[in-house]
């Protein structure tokens, strides 16, 4: 029940979205969600969005992982 | 709520499955590993992708990952159970709980057991759900058995600001909602030896990451908040050994594209206006102080404790589970002789081998000989 998955707003109505995730959809609760817009991705957790998340940091964590990657191969 | 489909591409998932990625990492890893380390992962949520996705046969010898307290199913005590029961007996009422509740065993039943019996018990994903049914059903108590950390409760708490705009009289909530961080000092007085935390990644979404800044600073240990893909654990693993190497135990976060040090604060808020913090009993550990949640000023009409006042007598579970020891951290699953024996998790002992987040269900669901 802790569980919290990615997914993506494809409408809103209100306080409420509807999101997708792996092809199902769900709906979510934007009551914590400061500006949320169709196509945003956020944490979906027991009904709610509890948080959006960031490209441009999760680009970065990436890049920080292939990063690491490459001085292992050079090691 | 199910996993994504294989082969349906999902973002921010897949990139953080790949293979190749995982494996060179796990080669730095062992590089790294110059001594014994140990690393307890707190949420049950990372205890479950860490099985799931193989993460210890990834690992040299030296790294040991134990679970810690962070599974609300598993902690929520006996006492708790047999109340719900209690609440379930009650003329009118309808019982609105998470799944994952309906299993634990109680001191005498379950809840599953109770719903068998005809007890008006539903369940459901979201607190607004448990509003919905007390607002189709004016005529009937509507009871929301509110379990979780702070991902779970500003949800919850969302549905009582609703159920309080709307006025309605008919919908309680009997609240187990408990905060993480008096949890992790707790273990840490506890006195296993523990080199460093992965620390939850989604409560740290709500919270912020500086909730757990207290760790590095009082006690000198290393922390990662942490996401939940193999990468997201690997690379917090190769962070916490980079930082007992050093001897510079901080505070990382790893997973800062849902985390930052400040948090949601809306859900904070929403935390604020409605519960206060009380005292509250957790499996293995008994009290910890203030590390519970209850509806406060102003939302003590929707307090099934405080409406209902439940009595229960004092609770017993099996006294072989070692449920409670698992929780701190102390021993493992296969060390308790009922595990996939007389406990599964079709007929668990205990509540570690009830919820997907438990460690006795994950090590059940991922064991070798399975
Ligand atoms: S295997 Fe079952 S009985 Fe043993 S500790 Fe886990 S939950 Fe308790």
């Amino acid at each position: 029940m802790c569980l919290s998955i990615p997914a993506r707003i494809e409408s809103i109505e209100g306080n409420m979205a509807v999101v997708s995730a792996g092809g199902a959809l769900f709906n979510a609760g934007l009551h914590m969600i400061e500006d949320p817009a169709v196509g945003d991705y956020i944490l979906l957790h027991a009904g709610f969005a509890i948080q959006k998340i960031s490209e441009e940091e999760a680009l970065e964590t990436l890049s920080i992982i292939r990063e690491i990657d490459e001085a292992a191969g050079k090691w | 709520m199910r996993l994504p489909a294989n082969g349906n591409r999902m973002k921010y998932i897949d990139e953080y499955r790949d293979k190749d990625l995982i494996l060179k990492m796990a080669g730095l890893i062992k590089k790294s590993a110059s001594r014994n380390y140990t690393f307890m992962e707190v949420c049950g949520g990372h205890t479950a992708a860490i099985h799931r996705f193989g993460i210890p046969s990834l690992l040299p010898e030296n790294i040991r990952l134990i679970s810690g307290p962070g599974c609300p199913v598993c902690v929520t005590a006996t006492d708790y159970i047999d109340k719900a029961i209690v609440l379930a007996e009650t003329k009118d009422a309808i019982i609105a709980t998470f799944g994952d509740l309906m299993r634990v065993p109680g001191s005498e039943s379950s809840l599953e057991k109770k719903k068998a019996e005809g007890a008006d018990i539903r369940v459901l994903f979201s607190g607004l759900d448990a509003l919905e049914i007390a607002e189709v059903n004016p005529d009937r108590r509507v009871i929301f058995l509110g379990i979780g950390f702070e991902t779970t409760a500003p949800g919850t708490a969302v549905a009582l600001m609703q159920a309080r705009g709307k006025r309605l009289r008919n919908f309680f909530l009997l609240s187990a909602h408990k905060v993480m961080p008096p949890a992790m000092r707790a273990v840490i007085k506890d006195g296993m030896k523990i080199d460093g935390f992965i620390c939850p990644g989604h409560v740290a979404t709500i919270t912020g990451s500086s909730a757990f800044d207290f760790i590095p600073r009082e006690y000198k240990k290393a922390c990662v908040v942490t996401g939940f893909e193999p990468l997201d654990i690997m690379q917090a693993i190769l962070m916490l050994i980079h930082q007992v190497n050093s001897e510079l135990p901080t505070l990382e976060i790893q997973y800062k594209r849902a985390v930052t040090p400040d948090g949601n604060r809306i859900a904070q808020d929403n935390l604020l206006r409605v519960f206060v913090h009380n005292d509250t009993e957790w499996r293995g550990f008994g009290i910890i102080p203030l590390s519970g949640l209850k509806p406060g000023p102003g939302f003590g009409e929707f307090d099934a404790e405080k409406v209902f006042n439940p009595s229960v007598r004092e609770s017993r579970s099996n006294p072989v589970c070692i449920c409670g020891e698992v929780l701190r951290g102390v021993k493992t699953p296969s060390e308790c002789p009922l595990f996939a024996t007389a406990c599964t998790p079709l007929s668990p002992e205990g509540a570690c081998m009830v919820s997907n987040e438990g460690a006795c269900n994950t090590f059940y669901k991922y064991r070798p000989d399975g």
